[in-house]
């Protein structure tokens, strides 16, 4: 316990290192005055996997499958950027229809990924229908990843130099089906996040970054994008064939004709994207040019080419949750000598920060789950009140939030 | 945000002029992608670590907040080299360049100055440089572990190559201080 003054006592409320609002662990401690937080420490590391270490003893084409299990959501997103970097540092050329092929991927994965975290925002603050709603809208979207790659979840779609699997015109009705069930169902989910009065209540004013602190904390993503910081690597640095598509960057004045930076204004940026989506989907299958979908099939070929590489190059790519980056190094083995990777979740843990000071405790959930991390979820916040520790479960903090959506909705 | 663009080779020279030979190294990398040829450039410029601070000075009258992704670092034998990422131009459709900056530290002394005066977001990404490599970075402001945990080997760095590497320790994590 902390005492500042005779009248002003301060708590220490440590959140995590497991937590129902993350999907993978990460600690706070939270400095509480009364209901309110006026000061949050960020530490994270709790699921530090060697992840490149790994990779350096592995050559290029194994490494894609490795890097497809650093996250189960942005499963395409990471093996792609390695591949992207690996290009670059090899100057191998992807062919057009593969460019095209890429970013239906990457915008699907990006629905799939939006979706779902709009489910896990609507459960955190105690609309649970919402979250069935939401994730039957992303069976759809599983559904068809599974018919264009063959895999649900790590795809194993990517490949150095091109894709693995082609998207052919007879395959197109079926996209177009889903496509169409998701416009058919945006309209509801819209209603529901950005026109219920209660939602509103919930998010607007809650959880707000500036745009000065999002670009000093060098914030990516729709965390950024929701403070007004027009960044989003697609528009920014046209990879793939994303310069041959109709496409902006996507802030909340759009719909509102204002910034504030705030939950919903978060809320409001993804679920734009959604529909962004869609249409990058449809503009790609009008567009694409036929031709090869890989340079290379022979996978001993191009680890025969890869071996004799000296170089380095950098992979970027807009994932749902903002920029990842990959940079590899090779020295002429057949690993590569370096491999770093960041995540976007990376350098949204530092707005964290400004975001969470003077919320309430009720509102860490939602404030927390806002930026979409990418870590894991358990359930167990131990509170030291007064030198006497104990904790509180997910069901107690779950319900903390549940409570004061109850109480607004009075 | 910064309306005078530069080109690729004009930042490359911006930077030559102001730090001279300072600058041992440059490159400018040109991508194309799509039926439309779409353009963009990636700049790799080697420096001398002293002047790391005043490198990124000269990024920040470039761009009022240049994008910072993350550094990367690797050993070579008798150096470190450490790889920051910055990024500026962006918001700017299609301008964007990113400018990857790398400096190499002898491993007789592996320090260099701290950027998270200029950049706050560099905080977690230099402490990740300090556990991972064993450099240390001069006056960083959070001096703790970020993603190893705290009962790890003291002196034993995951991405170090040479003894100070992990070596047979990972196989043994479970006999570590527990």
């Amino acid at each position: 316990m902390n005492s500042k003054s005779a009248n002003k006592i301060t708590y220490q409320i440590p959140v995590g290192p497991i937590h129902p609002a993350l999907k993978e662990p990460v600690q706070f401690e939270f400095e509480i005055e009364g209901e309110r937080i006026i000061d949050v420490d960020v530490s994270v590391g709790h699921v530090h996997r060697s992840v490149e270490w790994a990779g350096t003893r592995r050559n290029p084409i194994q490494i894609l499958y490795l890097a497809e299990r650093i996250c189960g959501i942005c499963s395409y997103c990471h093996p792609m950027a390695f591949s992207l970097a690996t290009e670059r540092a090899a100057e191998i050329d992807v062919p057009e229809r593969a460019q095209y092929i890429r970013v239906i991927h990457q915008e699907l994965e990006r629905i799939c990924s939006h979706v779902l975290w709009a489910g896990v925002a609507a459960h955190e603050i105690g609309f649970d229908s919402v979250l069935f709603l939401t994730w039957q809208i992303r069976e759809k979207a599983l559904d068809l990843t599974e018919y264009l790659t063959g895999n649900r979840v790590t795809k194993g779609i990517t490949m150095i130099g091109g894709v693995r699997r082609d998207i052919t015109k007879d395959m197109y009705p079926k996209i177009m089906e889903v496509m169409k069930y998701f416009k058919d169902n945006f309209e509801k989910i819209r209603k529901i996040f950005l026109d219920d009065k209660t939602f509103k209540l919930r998010t607007q004013g809650c959880g707000i970054l500036t745009k000065e602190d999002a670009l000093k904390l060098c914030a990516c993503g729709p965390t950024t994008r929701a403070s007004g910081v027009k960044k989003d690597v697609r528009v920014d640095q046209p990879y793939f064939a994303f310069g041959d598509l109709d496409f902006d960057y996507i802030t909340p004045d759009i719909l509102t004709g204002e910034v504030n930076g705030d939950v919903y204004d978060r809320i409001i940026v993804r679920l734009l994207e959604v529909k962004g989506s869609i249409d990058l989907i449809e503009q790609c299958l009008d567009k694409m040019p036929s031709g090869d979908i890989v340079s290379e099939e022979k996978i001993a070929k191009i680890l025969s080419i890869l071996k004799k590489v000296n170089g380095e190059g950098i992979g970027r790519m807009e994932a749902p949750r903002g920029e990842v980056f990959h940079y590899v190094k090779y020295n002429g083995n057949e690993s590569p000598h370096h491999w770093k990777v960041r995540a976007p979740t990376y350098n949204n843990i530092l707005p964290w920060i400004p975001m969470l000071k003077g919320n309430q405790i009720a509102d860490i959930p939602i404030v927390a789950a806002s930026t979409d991390p990418c870590m894991s979820c358990t359930n167990r916040v131990a509170i030291i009140d007064n030198g006497k520790k104990y904790q509180l479960d997910k069901q107690k903090l779950y319900e903390l939030s549940v409570e004061k959506t109850r109480r607004l909705m009075k | 945000m910064t309306k005078n663009i530069l080109s690729p080779e004009e930042i490359v020279k911006s930077f030559k002029d102001e730090f001279k030979t300072k600058i041992t190294d440059s490159r400018i990398e040109k991508h194309i992608r799509g039926l439309k040829k779409t353009e963009f450039f990636h700049i790799w410029i080697r420096t001398d670590r002293s002047i790391i601070k005043d490198i990124v000075k000269h990024l920040i009258k470039l761009e009022k907040y240049p994008h910072f992704a993350v550094s990367s670092g690797y050993d070579i034998g008798e150096k470190i080299d450490i790889v920051y990422h910055f990024s500026i131009y962006y918001g700017l459709k299609g301008k964007e360049i990113n400018i990857n900056i790398t400096v190499d530290l002898p491993k007789t002394d592996p320090t260099i100055d701290t950027i998270t005066d200029l950049i706050p977001g560099a905080l977690i990404s230099e402490q990740e440089k300090q556990e991972m490599l064993g450099i240390k970075v001069n006056n960083i402001p959070k001096d703790s572990r970020v993603f190893i945990s705290e009962d790890y080997p003291e002196d034993t760095y995951p991405w170090r190559k040479d003894e100070k590497g992990p070596g047979k320790t990972i196989r043994n994590l479970h006999e570590v201080k527990k």
